[in-house]
């Protein structure tokens, strides 16, 4: 197997991500954008490890998936607290902040 | 070797068709259900990497606890159950040509520096305790940082969301 394929792989669900996240309006649904993008990357992050033959890689992913988990709890609590306040999930409406 | 080609294929097809639907569907509860094929398609890569215990993890994980935290937030949030024309900005032109854009770039940069490396044939697949030792030795700092900062998600998510 070549390790292009990997990175390529990874490349093109980064960038599916990247466009989920600029053109969704639901919170949730950019969460899920964002979760995307962090398992491109730890696809990039194993695909070297076994490149290098070492388990720095996986070990990272791994840590890469902790902080995922932390980060999905802590962002669906924000859009539950939003949607509270609100009641609506739709992130152009979230604009208090805009200068 | 013939055999992990077809395998990566197959499930790279699987896994870049599934992220895609997640994008573009309009429905909440499928986005999140398409979902589920990408990231079981990712522990599918894992395997084929050799990374038993991420791959593993990654069911764990995501499949098991992060599909189910998205369904609650679904729920709770109210989001209709079928179609919804309400999920994606006005701004989908500009949104994909970012996309594009950097997928460009990105498989350029990768293509000409990567090209032609294989990776290393009949590798034994890495062992938990391989990596259990390596957390536990070289990694140990940045572990304990991970964990003070599950801890402090966990007491800043109860914080957040919890009624006054």
């Amino acid at each position: 197997m070549l390790l292009v394929q990997f990175l390529l792989l990874s490349s093109v669900l980064f960038c599916i991500g990247v466009y989920g996240v600029l053109s969704r309006r639901n919170g949730v649904m950019v969460l899920m954008s964002i979760e995307l993008i962090l398992n491109a990357v730890n696809i990039n992050l194993v695909a070297f490890g076994a490149f290098n033959g070492t388990v720095a890689g996986e070990v990272f992913a791994l840590f890469v998936i902790a902080i995922a988990a932390a980060e999905v709890g802590v962002g669906l609590a924000i859009v539950l607290l939003i949607f509270r306040n609100k009641r609506s999930v739709d992130i152009s409406e979230i604009d208090q902040m805009k200068g | 070797m013939v055999a992990q080609n077809i395998f990566f294929s197959i499930m790279a097809a699987t896994m870049i068709g599934s992220a895609l639907k997640v994008v573009t569907t309009r429905n909440v509860v499928h986005a999140a259900l398409w979902l589920i094929l990408v990231l079981a398609g990712a522990a599918g890569q894992f395997l084929l990497l050799g990374a038993e215990f991420v791959g593993v993890t990654q069911v764990l994980v995501y499949i098991g606890a992060v599909i189910v935290l998205f369904l609650f937030g679904i729920m709770l949030t109210k989001a209709s159950m079928g179609d919804d024309d309400d999920v994606n900005l006005a701004n989908r032109p500009t949104a994909a040509a970012v996309g594009l854009l950097l997928l460009g770039i990105m498989s350029y940069a990768t293509v000409d520096f990567w090209r032609g490396k294989e990776l290393p044939r009949n590798r034994a697949p890495q062992t938990a305790e391989q990596v259990s030792d390596s957390i536990f030795s070289d990694f140990i700092v940045p572990f304990e940082a991970t964990s003070v900062l599950l801890l402090a998600a966990l007491i800043g998510a109860i914080v957040v969301a919890r009624k006054e």
